[in-house]
């Protein structure tokens, strides 16, 4: 590695030739303030200036610079604390802060909110640049995302994770100046552009400019009028919401997750696991009936809202390729509505179902109209991770000292650790592959894990099964830049995959734009590389509790099979069909 | 959204393969279609996107940002008017306000018989002339307020007169 030395507020270090100015001070115990710099570069414009210090090189002049984007050079000498460099600092701040709206005690981000951050370590002062404001809009068309721009400082963050997710960047900016603001082309509304509601931008958001769109009202006013109703929770959650409450990323906090929903008053705390058990019998199913019966293939997973937005968006020629399965918590909902519901006495209409995701895409997905069966909707309200966490905390209780609890064991309280891992990329495919290799051999996968198609991050890995003679390629992205590259190969006819898993967020669920938030400023237990561990720690939860469980394999629920046996019939039934499946959208417009 | 006739649709596919071995096309792109149809919708905006794998959201911020280009069409002649800092202390504001008065319409604007369209430009680089107004290339140095009813005249009759 090669080094240079530079002097820092006076004292000598020596540092990685390369590194910026704010990296190398951070590495010896410095904490410059700043806003537009984030992830090691993921987005360094430079354009909010709350990083300026002064640095000098050889007998050149003392100049402020963008810390963030300089780099580091032999003999530097950098200043950090100089009355100059503090106040050019605090100036910038208050200059963003003189085009902001100000209604921080309201906002969504209070208490997450970079810029207050920066404001408080800066030492800001009030109202000190007041004027014009550049004209706003706010966009609250969508089920899943809100966009402010009142709030919005240019930092460009959203826009380099729409870009570095997705590839195809939906967020830009546009105009110019001080009517320059971040929004969809034509500053449209998310719904009315081909945005596949991730949500990945407002975990990157640092004020309140992008956050989901809240629905905790919806569930008071259930509760008000007397419904029945139940929660279910996805498997991403339980491994994100302890952050919630400040334990460190990847403490599973099932049991008192549990115990809190309880205490919320929801009749039944349910997880989505079964749900995720259903699927894999029906996706499963399904898979084998087509490799059995010449059907379209590669088949392609159907959980993430994001990825089936960005299939009809882009590949609508495509979607035959889709399993027809709907999502793991649409199917619960729809089999809490009906068998649930038969077996409690309670009429369908009376009975109100809550799912908490990990997820701003689901927010969508339940609203859509196929989503429904005999106009009872499978399920009425999507919370994120966020949101459970505010309802914890506004009803008083102290989510550290709740006991562990386990969930409601009825009828469908029961799961396996397949399920469990369906939170992150490449679960779906290990829970389906332990299933459809006991279909074509009768007996277990001895391993029991298929470890080949595990990871926490974006990218794509590839499997070849050999199965008694029956061999099946698996291929896993997350992100949709990586599955443009696998649906290209489709498109083109060059695709070799039997089967595949594509997730809408980088890294799966756990990384879910309804997670959250990894701000490092405001983690201060948690180690300086956590932006590139937190998606593996989480991880680790899901699957840790996939070891603990005894039974593994979607398959041997035994009250997934009650259910086939009492009201489903068999996997990809007529019933099943109605209630379990769903069909896409092949003339969706991008721009309409 | 409208979509786009299928002969316009060719040729400006053809305008985005004539740059294919670029680094970076799309200002080339955009400046040949603008000069072909005078503005870029958003439908040529997405089909610009197709072909060249840029995002529209980025096309979209180009266009607004170069005041070269237009979202809408433009009219027949294009009054560019040039506000500057060198025309702009030469009066050049009060020669756009006078156009604006006698033509009706805002900077940005085009009139409703289409015959007329007033842009304010940043610096066209002919301080020395200041101020300085354009129209379809032609260049017209040192404006005052009283040129401007006769020019307006002159390319209501066709630009000859």
């Amino acid at each position: 590695m090669e080094t240079v030395n530079i002097t820092i507020e006076g004292q000598s270090y020596q540092v990685e030739k390369g590194l910026t100015i704010l990296e190398a001070a951070k590495k010896c115990g410095y904490e410059i303030p700043s806003l537009c710099a984030f992830n090691h570069g993921e987005c360094s414009l430079a354009s909010c200036r709350v990083c300026l210090v002064e640095a000098q090189e050889g007998k050149g002049p003392n100049r402020l610079v963008a810390s963030c984007v300089y780099p580091v050079s032999e003999g530097m000498n950098v200043t950090i604390g100089s009355p100059k460099a503090t106040a050019a600092r605090r100036t910038s701040v208050e200059l963003l802060l003189s085009n902001h709206n100000r209604n921080c005690q309201e906002c969504d981000k209070n208490g997450k909110c970079e810029l207050l951050h920066v404001a408080q370590v800066t030492g800001a002062r009030e109202n000190m640049y007041q004027g014009e404001q550049t004209p706003v809009t706010v966009d609250m068309l969508s089920p899943s995302i809100k966009r402010d721009t009142s709030k919005c400082i240019l930092c460009g963050r959203c826009v380099a994770r729409c870009q570095n997710a997705h590839g195809l960047s939906v967020l830009g900016f546009e105009k110019r100046g001080f009517n320059t603001i971040v929004g969809p082309a034509e500053n449209r509304s998310f719904m009315d552009s081909p945005c596949i509601l991730c949500g990945q931008c407002t975990t990157v958001c640092p004020t309140g400019a992008l956050t989901e769109v809240s629905e905790i009202d919806k569930i008071d006013e259930a509760f008000r009028a007397g419904k029945h109703v139940v929660v279910q929770v996805a498997p991403a959650v339980r491994a994100s919401l302890g952050e919630e409450f400040d334990y460190p990323i990847g403490t599973p906090v099932t049991g008192k997750m549990i115990a809190a929903l309880r205490r919320l008053g929801f009749e039944r705390c349910y997880d989505v696991n079964f749900g995720a058990d259903l699927t894999i019998m029906e996706e499963g199913t399904e898979l084998l009936g087509r490799i059995q019966n010449g059907g379209t293939l590669p088949m392609i997973t159907s959980c993430s809202p994001g990825w089936i937005n960005y299939a009809e968006y882009y590949y609508g020629d495509l979607l035959d390729h889709v399993s027809s399965c709907k999502s793991p918590h649409q199917m619960q909902g729809a089999i809490i509505k009906s068998y649930w519901a038969k077996q409690m006495g309670y009429d369908p209409a009376d009975v109100f179902v809550v799912s908490i995701m990990p997820c701003t895409a689901k927010k969508f997905e339940k609203d859509r109209p196929e989503m429904e069966h005999d106009g009872i909707r499978d399920v009425d309200v999507v919370l994120t991770t966020r949101e459970l966490g505010k309802m914890i905390k506004r009803s008083g209780i102290n989510f550290k000292r709740l006991p562990d609890e386990d969930w409601d064991q009825d009828i469908m309280g029961e799961y396996t650790g397949a399920a469990v891992i369906f939170g992150v990329t490449g679960g779906v495919m290990e829970a389906a592959l332990r299933t459809v290799y006991y279909k074509l051999t009768g007996s277990e996968y001895g391993k029991i894990e298929f470890t080949e198609v595990r990871g926490h991050d974006a990218g794509i890995r590839e499997a070849s099964l050999d199965i008694n003679g029956t061999v099946v390629n698996v291929a896993i992205a997350s992100g949709m830049k990586s599955a443009k590259v696998l649906l290209d190969q489709i498109r083109n006819g060059e695709s070799k995959y039997h089967f595949i898993e594509i997730m809408g967020c980088p890294g799966g669920c756990i990384n879910g734009g309804g997670q959250s938030y990894v701000k490092p400023c405001f983690l201060p237990n948690e180690d300086d590389d956590i932006l590139d561990t937190y998606k593996e720690k989480r991880a680790n939860a899901l699957y840790s509790e996939d070891e603990r469980q005894t039974i593994r394999q979607s398959h041997n629920n035994k009250q997934v099979q009650e259910l086939y046996e009492k009201f489903l019939g068999e996997p990809n039934s007529h019933l099943a069909h109605e209630l379990l499946h769903t069909t896409y959208n092949k003339n969706r417009e991008r721009f309409n | 959204m409208a979509h786009l006739q299928q002969s316009a649709a060719l040729q400006i596919e053809e305008i985005c393969s004539r740059y294919v071995n670029e680094e970076t096309p799309l200002m080339m792109i955009l400046s040949d279609i603008q000069k072909e149809y005078g503005y870029i919708p958003l439908e040529v905006q997405e089909l610009v996107s197709e072909k060249t794998g840029i995002s529209v959201a980025e096309i979209y911020g180009v266009v607004t940002f170069y005041s070269f280009f237009s979202l809408k069409p433009k009219g027949k002649n294009v009054i560019g008017c040039c506000l500057g800092t060198a025309c702009y202390v030469k009066g050049a504001q009060q020669v756009v306000d006078k156009f604006s008065e006698i033509l009706g319409i805002k900077p940005g604007e085009t009139t409703d018989d289409g015959l007329f369209t007033i842009d304010a430009l940043r610096c066209i680089g002919a301080c020395g002339i200041a101020p300085a107004v354009q129209i379809n290339g032609t260049v017209y140095p040192k404006m005052s307020v009283d040129q401007v009813p006769a020019l307006i005249e002159k390319y209501r009759n066709g630009g000859n007169a």
